[in-house]
């Protein structure tokens, strides 16, 4: 699969494996209450040094097509999850809770989930990274073991992720030089992938942040939504209606001039920071541009992080589905389980039903993504069972419950609140 | 690696399959619907051809027959993962029914009795029962789900079962030669006496009582089959001949793990065919479905549309897994059920709602969606309905006997 042994190096040799460490950890982070209502200027914490191009740009090559049916993932796939699943087990799980009420995901999970190489899966060895193979089912695998344990936790540790993917994918050598290797290095830049935008019916083909020609580049206006931890971003790519263009994806670091960030919490997914990213007058260079900035590019990125963001649903929803297996077995009513009861137990099986045919999807779907088949029905497809029955799931793992489902005793009505992003979000993260 | 493409080395036998699908099933569907009981001719021809693709080795397992579980696969040496004669049996299934699901019910050789010999028939049996054409008897007047609660009783005398009782909805029990009958050896040891003999037409004391008139697969024949004092010879029956307390019903449940999957292959060749009709219709009418764009941001149609391929997509998908599963010699009774379940009910969902979106148009029998929307209802009924289903899926996931989940 190309992610070879140096992910598996780097996952070996983490401090995650040491369990309490970690837990200790999560639990020293000290944060202040909501940011609602605080608007600052961008981050300006780091300044990319920009580097000429030296040729052309380094891409991932496609995965090749098996021809089997199959169903198990690869070696390295499986150790990788493995990792994850245990790290969003001990450290997501535990939590969730105090991450959500700071509406922040501590500093020294995203620096494990660094450490990990999260952000290195798409970069290509010669930039640093640890790819041969474009791996979107990786990717997947990944967003799920992550969700499972908190989903507004993971989409802040894929946040910086998708900017270097994006980079990776669609960059100029210009571009790939000068941002990549802060990226793959040791103190990973806080970036957010920006798609889209607060109003009714959003489609992100029809943008209404624009950017008009200048004698420099563009002046860009308007305001995107969804933008994870925006206060604390470095970099952030941008969707854009460009003029004479259409949609274009485009480099920002946060230090421009113009650039503003409010804090901007939602029912759920609060642990993600999710902010508005509001541009007034903001002047960039032309070669802001990602890479040619052709609108394949644009669509490929708006289908990819749909991709990411159903991946992160199978997660939440496999969290719903083994905590109510749990709970109506051992809650009591009329004097038996009542697991015992069809109308409960039918309820379960629906829930496992359903998930399983959204994960087969979204795994079809990215599967045609890495081998370079066409993928535009099959993300479709598996953005409406996650969006239609990730919600469901959500819905029916309050109502197993009853009252209890309702009250913050159990994690189900926060994932009631993570799983209504799906089908709706767009940008933010990416496989 | 994950890979849910159709495998390579199925994929002309598949192009095959659609065509013949298409020349001699569904150029005959309305046809042998509007002649209810008629028997299709045609498919003599068929047969002959599914009989000798599965000989040639290209097509193993084109039909329902192709379900057992033991031999390996040349062409999987050096992959430890195996693609096999369920995954074949499968993809060719949701081809036949994409054109015809009753005209494939009434494929000759193909019974869901042959699934259940090559399913549980030893070795001696698998060549003794080559070539028979068997349909499958369980169902009975006073009951349907609760297959527990057989009534037809087999009595060893000699080297003989004499069998008594009346079996209702066979399907193909006109048409096949031989009838795989459900009975118990001794109604007061419960499940586990419950054996499956094969039962040739051609024995004094079978016969066929009469046909069904039904909503749909009209072209498939229903029978009600009558037992009275037929004598079987006792190397007719299939399976183990002991009363095995222990094992239950297991033994015999066993065919199901790998009929289900077949049975939610024909709801997914069904729908797919209300779906590709209705696009064309919809599209014919000018509408525009997107891939891309938000599905609130288009017409109620596309919208609806997409709603519907996703649910069918996943249900082909749960129905390759079931398939690849049993492939791979691994347990499937759970996803074989999570196919069944929601196979059965999406294939009936969709032909509906195809139905409705085509208007009067998709109401007459001008078209055949109407035709795939009653023909679907059986697919979320027999070999187990939804509800048997999820109480089979809510079982094995809380880790439920059947009398703790009644």
């Amino acid at each position: 699969m190309g992610i070879g042994l140096a992910v598996l190096n780097r996952i070996a040799s983490s401090p995650t494996i040491d369990k309490l460490k970690l837990r200790k950890t999560t639990e020293k982070a000290v944060y202040q209450g909501a940011k609602s209502g605080f608007r600052v200027a961008g981050a300006t914490t780091r300044t990319f040094k920009r580097v000429k191009s030296s040729g052309k740009p380094k891409r991932l090559a496609r995965t090749s097509d098996s021809g089997v049916f199959d169903l198990e993932p690869t070696e390295d796939q499986q150790m990788i999850v493995g990792v994850i699943k245990e790290f969003a087990a001990e450290v997501l799980r535990p939590g969730a809770e105090a991450a959500e009420s700071a509406n922040d995901t501590p500093k020294e999970v995203l620096a494990q989930t660094s450490e990990f190489g999260l952000t290195l899966l798409n970069i290509p060895e010669s930039l640093g990274g640890l790819s041969e193979d474009r791996s979107a089912v990786t990717g997947v695998l990944v967003a799920e073991a992550l969700a499972e344990g908190d989903m507004g936790q993971a989409v802040a540790c894929l946040a910086p992720a998708a900017v270097a993917t994006a980079i990776s994918l669609w960059g100029s050598d210009a571009q790939q030089q000068t941002y990549l290797p802060a990226f793959a290095g040791d103190d990973i830049p806080t970036a957010a992938l920006a798609v889209a935008e607060p109003r009714p019916l959003f489609d992100p083909f029809e943008l209404q942040t624009t950017g008009v020609t200048t004698d420099s580049g563009f002046r860009l206006n308007g305001v995107k939504s969804a933008v994870v931890r925006g206060a604390e971003a470095e970099l952030f790519v941008v969707a854009v209606d460009i003029e004479g263009r259409g949609p274009t994806l485009v480099l920002l670091e946060s230090s421009t001039d113009g650039v503003t960030i409010e804090a901007d919490p939602g029912m759920g997914l609060r642990a993600a920071g999710l902010s508005r990213l509001v541009l007034t007058d903001v002047d960039i260079p032309a070669d802001a541009i990602l890479g040619d900035g052709s609108t394949d590019d644009y669509r490929e990125c708006v289908r990819l992080s749909r991709l990411a963001w159903a991946g992160l649903a199978l997660g939440a929803a496999r969290a719903v589905l083994d905590y109510v297996s749990d709970y109506v077995k051992t809650r009591t009513a009329f004097g038996e389980p009542i697991a015992h009861r069809q109308a409960v137990a039918f309820m379960v099986a629906d829930i496992a039903i359903e998930l399983e045919g959204m994960r087969l999807t979204t795994l079809r779907a990215a599967s045609r993504a890495e081998q370079g088949a066409d993928y535009a029905r099959e993300v479709a497809l598996a953005r409406r069972l996650t969006a239609e029955y990730g919600m469901k799931i959500g819905t029916d793992g309050v109502q197993l419950l009853g009252g209890h489902g309702f009250v913050k005793e159990h994690p189900v009505e926060r994932w009631y609140r993570d799983l209504r992003a799906i089908g709706l979000m767009e940008g933010a993260v990416l496989v | 690696m994950i890979n849910l493409e159709t495998p390579r080395k199925f994929r002309p036998f598949i192009k095959q399959a659609h065509q013949v699908a298409e020349e001699f099933l569904r150029a005959n569907s309305r046809k042998y619907d509007l002649a209810e009981h008629a028997y299709p001719k045609e498919l003599d021809l068929l047969a002959s051809l599914v009989d000798g693709m599965g000989d040639s080795g290209q097509g193993q397992g084109a039909g329902a027959a192709g379900v057992r579980r033991d031999e390996t696969d040349e062409d999987d040496k050096g992959s430890k993962v195996k693609n096999g004669t369920n995954m074949s049996s499968v993809l060719s299934i949701i081809e036949m029914c994409w054109a015809d699901v009753g005209l494939l019910l009434s494929m000759p050789r193909q019974g869901l009795g042959n699934s259940a010999i090559a399913s549980v028939a030893n070795e001696e049996q698998l060549e003794r029962f080559k070539g028979t054409w068997a349909a499958m008897a369980i169902t009975e007047p006073s009951f349907g789900s609760d297959s527990a609660a057989i009534t037809t009783t087999a009595v060893k005398d000699g080297d003989a079962y004499i069998l008594n009782g009346e079996k209702i909805f066979v399907t193909a029990g006109d048409r096949a030669d031989s009838v795989v009958v459900w009975a118990t050896l001794d109604k007061s040891l419960g499940r586990a006496a419950i054996k499956s003999f094969l039962v040739p037409k051609s024995l004094p004391g079978i016969r066929v009582e009469r046909l069904e008139h039904k909503l749909g697969i009209r072209s498939s024949d229903t029978a009600v089959i009558v037992l009275d004092n037929c004598r079987v010879p006792a190397e007719n029956l299939l399976g183990n001949p002991e009363i095995d307390t222990k094992q239950g019903f297991a033994g015999a449940m066993a065919t199901f793990d790998n009929t289900r999957p077949l049975v939610a292959g024909m709801a997914v060749g069904c729908a797919r065919a209300a779906l590709e009709d209705v696009r064309r219709l919809l599209e014919d009418a000018g509408v525009v479905i997107d891939y891309d764009r938000p599905v609130q941001s288009q017409s109620y149609a596309a919208a609806t549309f997409i709603a519907m391929e996703a649910d069918w997509e996943a249900a082909l998908l749960l129905t390759l897994e079931a398939a690849w599963l049993a492939d791979n010699r691994k347990p499937n009774s759970m996803e074989a059920s999570m196919a069944k379940a929601k196979a059965g009910r999406v294939g009936n969902q969709i032909t509906l709602r195809c139905v409705e979106l085509a208007g009067t148009l998709g109401y007459s029998e001008t078209e055949l969606v109407e035709k795939w929307a009653r023909d679907s209802k059986i697919l979320d009924i027999f070999e187990g309905t939804q509800q048997i289903q999820q109480l089979i899926v809510a079982r094995r996931l809380l880790n439920l006997t059947s009398s703790e989940l009644r």
